[in-house]
Order: structure tokens, then sequence, then C-alpha cells
């Protein structure tokens, strides 16, 4: 009656009642915490449903999630939250179309720091445009409940996963896969090299923006050092690394974990978790090149070759 | 008017200066060596600090620290080099992996470097006053300090080029920077030149620190806007030519100038458009093939 391969599957089903429900029986600062981890997965899940397969670094999150900050910031108030999320949503995807068709023909470290050069571009234009046009700095945004920020991200997490999931099941999740491989190989096989590229990358920037538009109402007060923080680029990079991008579930592992740290040490030693935010970055890059979850058969090989210790032979 | 442009030209060749040299570093690193050292910036706020700690600390003249902190910056590049960067490339698959691998490094390192730096002397600005005084070109008055980091850096430009073009190890760099493997197939000891070359960046990093630090207020997160000016200069001047950096890092300069001239807060920005302007049109730099 009941299959193992069904495990994964029901305790996805157990996890997404107990964080569906968290706001009914959790504490209030549960549903805050939970809020900023699940904004990490997001985050982390859709950098690495384009950068995963296909090996191209985008350090262009901050941008996306910026553009969403300031969605709300300027739309806030004006139209229901959940169409402020969506337009933010929708921006970051128009962006990234515009992005994606300019520069996804760069190889390597060029993408790389061309996305990162936008988020620092944005910002310096933003900045120049407030402080010129509008004659202030920041912007103030209206606020919600943290319960309704809750579902609004717990919403858009539960999208992600079911995107992110059916895009690793289908022949367009393969053609990544073999973009990542080799590029040249994938558009002799038949596959519209470009096409995939750009629709993947823009798809990812829709949750990107859509978790920006919504964490604007939790943090009151906006500039363009708040909502362009290259730190938002660089985070999602390390999480999915040090979760391991080769499975779906490795990238929300490494988040999760990361999320909960920072919670804990970033307001106590800032300088020290910073620092050891970049000595893992090292470690992992050197010794764990698939992250957490290529750890595990490491160690299953390791200890069920232990009967070798067996001196009978 | 003349003066307006005297000003805006040598105020540029000022600067530019400063961005040859860093320039020159984060060639030797990412065009010879394939490393995309996003940390380059911390390497000069190292070297600024240095400087700085020694002249407030023990009152020790600016140009002479360079002899204590020089080699100390080269040993430190030269050793992360042998250590870390050499064993990413071994293990990675293939050459552009070990440029993505080597880049998400360079972060990490940046981050540390940061904020041991953030922990030891804080987030304040600091600066001393070194040849503080002006002296008249023309009818515009320029820093002394600011005309010996010209001078110095051209020095240093000259030097380095003479080093490329006329000895044996210098033979070696070229031959490494073109095509590595084949540099290593011919006899060239691979690892120890892509080393030197990572070592002798860090050293000119130190070096432009210490000019910085001169004529400019420091702190210990003013790296990264010189790694991005680096980073864009070394595309401007295209990929693993020395001599087109040392070129580009002056024309950086002075477009800066001119900008800054009309508005202050657009500089940046402008060297972004450009920057990304340049990757989209002419990948190659204007000294490249």
């Amino acid at each position: 009656m009941f299959k193992r391969s069904h495990l994964p599957a029901l305790i996805s089903l157990i996890l997404l009642v107990l964080l569906g429900t968290l706001p009914i029986y959790g504490s209030t600062y549960a549903v805050i915490l939970l809020t900023a981890i699940i904004m990490y997965i997001v985050l982390t899940v859709s950098w690495a449903m384009f950068s995963g397969p296909t090996g191209y670094i985008s350090l262009a999150p901050a941008a996306f999630f910026g553009v969403g900050i300031y969605t709300m910031a300027i739309l806030g108030g004006q139209l229901p939250v959940l169409a402020v999320v969506i337009i933010g949503g929708f921006i970051s995807f128009l962006l990234a179309l515009l992005v994606g068709i300019t520069t996804l023909r760069l190889r390597g470290v060029y993408f790389a720091i061309f996305t990162f050069g936008l988020v620092v571009l944005i910002k310096e234009l933003l900045l120049f445009w407030e402080i010129t046009v509008t004659g202030t700095r920041g912007r103030f945004v209206v606020l919600e409940s943290n319960t309704t920020i809750y579902y609004v991200m717990f919403g858009i997490f539960v999208v992600l996963m079911l995107v992110a999931y059916f895009i690793r099941r289908s022949r367009y999740g393969l053609a990544l896969q073999s973009i990542g491989e080799n590029e040249e190989a994938a558009a002799h096989a038949g596959i519209n090299v470009t096409m995939v590229k750009v629709i993947t990358f823009a798809t990812s920037a829709i949750f990107m923006g859509a978790t920006g538009a919504i964490m604007a109402t939790r943090w009151t007060y906006v500039d363009p050092y708040v909502a362009f923080n290259p730190i938002f680029s660089f985070l999602p990079v390390l999480m999915a690394l040090f979760g391991g991008m080769r499975r779906l579930y490795g990238p929300v592992i490494g988040a999760a974990i990361f999320a909960y740290a920072e919670e804990l040490l970033l307001t106590r030693f800032p300088y020290y978790y910073m620092l050891t935010f970049g000595l893992i970055l090292v470690l992992v890059i050197l010794y764990l090149p698939n992250g957490l979850v290529g750890l595990a058969p490491k160690i299953w090989k390791w200890s069920s070759g232990a009967q070798g210790a067996d001196t009978r032979r | 008017m003349t003066v307006t442009i005297l000003n805006i030209v040598i105020g540029g060749l000022l600067m530019g200066g400063i961005y040859a040299l860093i320039a020159m570093g984060l060639s030797l690193q990412y065009g010879v060596a394939r490393v995309l050292n996003i940390a380059h910036g911390e390497f000069i706020m190292l070297g600024a600090f240095i400087t700085w700690a020694l002249y407030s600390a023990f009152g020790i003249n600016p140009l002479l620290s360079l002899v204590i902190g020089g080699p100390l910056m080269f040993v430190f590049g030269f050793l992360l080099h042998r250590t870390l960067f050499t064993r990413l490339r071994v293990s990675s698959p293939s050459p552009s992996a070990y440029e993505g691998n080597s880049m998400l490094a360079a972060f990490g390192l940046l981050f540390i470097v940061q904020n041991i730096a953030l922990a030891i002397w804080g987030g304040d600005m600091r600066g001393y006053a070194y040849l503080h005084f002006g002296i008249n070109f023309l009818g515009v008055a320029f820093a002394a300090n600011r005309l010996l980091a010209l001078g110095l850096a051209v020095t240093t430009g000259a030097v380095f080029y003479l080093f490329l073009a006329r000895t044996r190890l210098g033979k070696a760099i070229r031959a490494a920077a073109q095509d590595s493997t084949t540099a290593a197939l011919m006899g060239v000891n691979i690892n120890l030149v892509l080393a030197l070359c990572f070592g002798l960046g860090a050293l000119m990093a130190g070096l432009a620190g210490l000019l910085i630090s001169m004529c400019y207020p420091i702190y210990a997160t003013m790296g990264f806007e010189y790694t991005v000016i680096a980073l864009i200069v070394v595309v401007l001047g295209g990929l693993g030519s020395i001599p087109g950096s040392f070129i580009g890092g002056f024309v950086l300069g002075l477009i800066g100038s001119i900008v800054s001239s009309w508005q202050p807060a657009l500089a940046m920005a402008a060297y972004y458009v450009l920057f990304m302007l340049l990757l989209l049109l002419r990948p190659t730099g204007i000294m490249g093939k």
C-alpha cells in the first residue's frame, strides 16, 4: 500500500501543512523568523533554478529584489498588497528579460560581473534620481501585519517550489542541464539555447521581485542602499553552494541553515558573522563542491565500507 | 576656460596614475593567473592601512613603509596562490569552472579580509597629512602628495614594463598570459610563475594603497570601489595586456575627471555604463586583438 517512493511527497506535505498553519499556533517571533528564513529560501531556490543547471553565475538577485522593494515603496497603499507583489514580480521579469537578451551571450565570469554591475548601476542612478529630482534619499513603506506578510511569502514559496519541481522534471529542465554541460552541443541538438536561458532567467526573477515587494512592507523605511544591497546577490549564491545544487532540496537546506544562523549571530557579532560567512564560502568551494547534499552519499559510502575493519577476512 | 580644461586634464591624469597601478595589479592576477580577484581592493585597503598604522604609531615615512608593507603584501599574495588558488586550479574540471570557482573564493576572501580590518580598525575614516601643500602649475594648484603619487605610479609602470619586456622571467610571464598550458610544456614552471604574478599583483595593490593613503581618507570598506575601477580598466585595456591596463588607467582617470567636473555624483554610474557598453560591444578592449 505505502511505497518508499511516496516518502518525500509525504514529508513535504506534512511540512507544508505545518508551515501553512504556523500563524495559528506559533508565536509572533516564530512567524517573523520563518518569514525571514522563507525569504532566503525563495531567493536561493530561484537563483539555483537558473544558475544551478546552466553554470552561469548570476549576481543580479539584489537587482530584482530591489526592484520589488521599490515597486512596493511607490505603489504600496494605493493598490492591494497582493497586486503590488505581482506587479513587483512582473517588473523584475521584464528587467530580467531585457538583461538576459542583451547579456546572456557573455560567457563565464563576464556575465557574473555584468549582472553585478547592474545592481550597483541601478543603485547609483536611483540615488542620483532621488536626491536631485525627488529631493529625498529614502521612502516610507506602508506596513502590513506579520501574518499577511507571512502568508504572502509562504504563497510565493509554494508556487516557486512547484515551478522549480516541474522545470526539473520536464524536457525543459533537461535542456537547461545540457546547456550547462556543453552549450554548443545543446544548440546542435536542436535546443533554442538563447530562448531557454532567457526565459528561465526571467522566470527566476519573478520570484525575487515578488519577495522584495512583500519584504519591503516589513522594513517601514527603504533607501537605495538598503534596497540594492549587494549582499542579497551573494547570500543566495553561498546558500545554494552550501546546500548543494544537485537536488531541489539542497538550496532549501542551505538557505534554512544560513538564515537561522544569521538570525542568531548577525546582531550580536556582525563582523565575525561576515568573517565566518567568507571562511565558509572558501571552505565549501575547496572541500564541498557538491554542498551538504553531496556530503550524504560520501558519508554513507564511508560508513558502509566499515566491514573492512573485520580482520578475519 | 583654459585653466578649467587644464584642471580637468591634470586632475584626471593624477587619478589615472593610481588607476593604472591598481589595474596592472589586477591584470597580472586576472589576465595572467586567471583569478578574477574580487578581493583586489582589500589588498589596496591593507596597503593603505599598513602605511597609516606605521605612520601614526611610529612616525615612519609613508615612502619608507613600502619596504615593510611591500614584501608583506607580496608574500601574502604568493602564499594565497600557492595554497588556495593552485589547489582550486588542479581540482577544477575545466578552465571556465576554475574562473567561476576562483572568483567565488575571492569573494570569500573579500569578506574575510574586510571584516578582520573592521574588527581591528573599526569603520571610521582615517587619514594623515604628508606633503600636504600646493604646487603651482600654469596657474593651477595641485597637492604635492598627488604629484608624488603620479610620479611613483608612472615609475612603477615603466620599471615593470622593462621587467616584462627585457628579462627571462618577464618572458615567462608573457608566455603564461598567452597560453599557460603551452608555456608549461615549454618548460616554464607554471605554478611558480602564476603565484609570482599573483604576488606581484598584491604588491602593486599594496603600493597603490600606500599612494591612496597619502592623498585621500581611508576606511576599511574602501576596497570594493577600487576593485570595480580596476576591473573596468582591465576590460578597457584588453584582457592580459599589461600596457593596455596602464594606458586604460589614464583614460578612465580622464573620463572620471570630465564627468566629475559636470556632475560628481554620477562618476561611478558613468564608469559602470562605460563598462557595460564595453562588455557588450568590444569585450577585447582598446588594445586587444
